[in-house]
């Protein structure tokens, strides 16, 4: 099932078997990766050179094996806030995510584990996502940071948290109702509560649910 | 029980029937060769390094002098093992590299090699020719006065012999007589050659063995070298972690990416469901390899430190865990994680065994000691030489100079307690 519009996506990984496997998965779903890159400079080099719509990197790679896609990519949200950028990771580090997000607006930014590489429909999913402007958020990462971070959201009901979870991950009031089998009313309901409690500026509202986001993540 | 020493087999009746007057002589045999050899070699090396000294070779040969004490310490080490079951620790040190200049230069600035150079000198010119003399004497008179009547006999023609030279026996009678006074000499020649061998024994052992500063040393270099094999085994538990990382997760990515593609390909049907339980089994594989990975080391303690890792690890944790640590600096590999390992072990014990519903880690890092205490409000009880979990983990904290502490009366709460004196790495703050 081609996309709707072709992507140029650069991206970073180290791992050739990956990195090959990446590319034959983006060309079938109708997208062009104009440069495979295997470390956090050639990534730069390359975002300068062909100007992509949405850029794909891993988090460790070379020299240090660190976090130098991850410092590429920070700094790339930094000096181009409008490049849509989707980080894949091996383990899930809530300390990446926050930086993601707050090197830039929280927008058109994507942190996922390696893992849903696999489940390719949703992985392209995620991908069209954070193209489109949307925070996508690895539900591990949701989780752990639901669990960690207990003030202000302590104060939210549990289906709140769920709601606010599914938020994070980037997903539509349809989509949320769908999830949690309840309607859409009952959603905006929740996300009105949710945005009430965590005492959010009263602003249009998709950049207010990115702003609820970020308050768990700062917080 | 069997006689350790030659002493307590001297003081014991089956002496002269044991093993230990024969151990005694081929003690005092292996050392009087030993002196001798030395003493050819010591000449050997002074004639030779003295004449080739003018073109400088020589002078290392003279050098070479000075150690020949190390062959002959470990000849007496391994013949004391004849007279002495006790073992002879070597009181050498290893050299902190290796290499002969490392070597060279270890072994001349101990003082057990000068003393070995002295026992050597003892042996080559004292004790070396006493120990050959009285295997001589005390082996040769007993067995000389016992043949005279064999003697008489034969070489004799029943008519004289001369014992030892000195005293003639005309008749059987003074011949038997002798024979009898030899059995009385072998008796004993066998106590002191056994006495000789013991004192012998005692002044190397006192010369070569290491004295209480060197068992000081001794224990230094074995803490040492303690720390050294916890680093390596640091060392290598980060080897294998990227191992993993870089080769088979990524293989399991690619995989799982695959059948993923694959199962869109597939046609409804018998194939389509294996493919999705091959897909759904890989993932599951990776999940249990991501976990495997985080037991070996956690990649948040290698990229963020402390602080972060013991939060993901209570964000983990099945109890609900208040963490409030405050340690921004990072600390070397080995501190950090054996600190984290010790919180995940209390986690996951409180988990198992407490029946806590809250648990609070806490600690910091102040005036050059890092302390962490790990409490819950559950019901206590908990030994630390039950599981050897926690007494494992004392270990590792004692390797780091730390200590561990467990405070956990019936009915709780239990709190464990690590403190390790520590510096923060530079610039982590």
């Amino acid at each position: 099932m081609p996309a709707a519009s072709e992507l140029r996506i650069v991206l970073a990984e180290d791992s050739v078997l990956l990195r090959e496997g990446l590319i034959g998965l983006m060309a079938r779903f109708g997208h062009r990766v104009v440069a495979a890159v295997s470390d956090a400079d050639g990534l730069l080099d390359a975002v300068e050179t062909h100007e992509p719509d949405v850029v794909v990197t891993d988090v460790r790679m070379p020299p240090g094996f660190k976090d130098e896609g991850l410092r590429a990519a920070v700094e790339l949200r930094r000096t181009r806030p409008a490049l849509p950028m989707l980080v894949l990771s091996q383990y899930v580090e809530t300390m990446y995510a926050t930086e993601l997000l707050n090197a830039g607006d929280g927008t058109g930014v994507g942190y996922l584990l390696k893992d849903r590489i696999g489940q390719v429909e949703e992985f392209l999913d995620a991908l069209d996502r954070v193209v489109a402007g949307g925070t996508v958020l690895d539900p591990e990462v949701v989780r752990q940071m639901l669990r960690r971070r207990r003030n202000p959201l302590e104060t939210l009901t549990n289906r709140e948290r769920e709601v606010l979870a599914l938020v994070a991950e980037g997903r539509s009031n349809a989509a949320i109702a769908a999830n949690l089998v309840v309607t859409e009313a009952a959603v905006a309901k929740h996300i009105r509560n949710i945005l009430y409690k965590l005492d959010l500026p009263q602003t249009e509202e998709s950049h207010r649910r990115v702003l609820a986001v970020l308050t768990f993540l700062r917080s | 029980m069997s006689a350790q020493n030659v002493w307590q087999a001297l003081a014991r009746p089956g002496f002269l029937l044991s093993g230990w007057p024969l151990r005694s002589i081929g003690y005092l045999i292996v050392n009087g060769l030993t002196g001798l050899l030395t003493l050819v070699v010591a000449v050997l090396l002074l004639s030779a390094g003295g004449l080739l000294a003018v073109v400088v070779v020589g002078i290392p040969l003279l050098g070479a002098i000075a150690l020949l004490g190390l062959p002959v310490a470990v000849v007496e080490r391994w013949s004391l093992r004849m007279i002495d079951t006790r073992p002879v620790p070597d009181a050498h040190r290893t050299p902190p590299r290796p290499g002969l200049t490392s070597w060279l230069r270890t072994r001349f600035t101990e003082p057990v090699t000068w003393r070995e150079l002295g026992y050597a000198a003892l042996l080559m010119f004292v004790l070396g020719p006493i120990d050959l003399l009285a295997v001589t004497l005390g082996v040769t008179v007993p067995l000389a006065l016992l043949a005279t009547p064999l003697l008489l006999a034969t070489v004799g023609e029943g008519e004289q012999v001369n014992v030892l030279k000195a005293y003639a026996v005309t008749s059987w009678p003074g011949a038997f007589a002798v024979c009898a006074a030899g059995v009385l000499a072998l008796v004993a020649c066998a106590y002191g050659l056994g006495l000789l061998a013991g004192s012998r024994g005692a002044l190397a052992r006192i010369l070569i063995t290491p004295t209480g500063s060197q068992l000081g040393e001794r224990i230094t270099e074995l803490t040492r070298s303690r720390v050294r094999l916890v680093d390596a085994f640091e060392a290598e538990r980060g080897r294998i972690e990227r191992d993993l990382h870089d080769g088979a997760q990524q293989r399991l990515v690619t995989l799982t990416m695959m059948l993923g593609v694959a199962r869109l390909d597939a046609p409804a049907g018998p194939l389509a469901e294996q493919l999705t339980r091959a897909h759904d089994e890989a993932g599951m594989v990776l999940v249990e390899l991501r976990e495997l990975i985080r037991g070996i080391y956690p990649p948040a303690l290698t990229n963020f430190g402390l602080a972060e890792a013991v939060d993901e690890l209570a964000a983990r944790s099945a109890i609900p865990v208040d963490v409030s640590l405050t340690v921004p600096q990072r600390f070397s590999r080995p501190i950090e994680s054996t600190v984290y390992f010790v919180v995940s072990e209390a986690l996951s014990n409180m988990a198992k065994h407490s029946d806590a519903d809250r648990g609070e880690v806490s600690g910091g890092y102040e005036q050059g000691r890092l302390t962490v205490s790990i409490c819950d409000n559950g019901c206590g009880g908990a030994d630390i030489d039950a599981g050897t979990g926690l007494l494992g983990l004392g270990d590792r904290v004692s390797v780091v100079d730390g200590r561990l502490s467990l405070s956990s009366p019936p009915g709780g709460p239990t709190r464990i307690v690590v403190e390790i004196p520590c510096q923060p790495l530079p610039n982590s703050e």
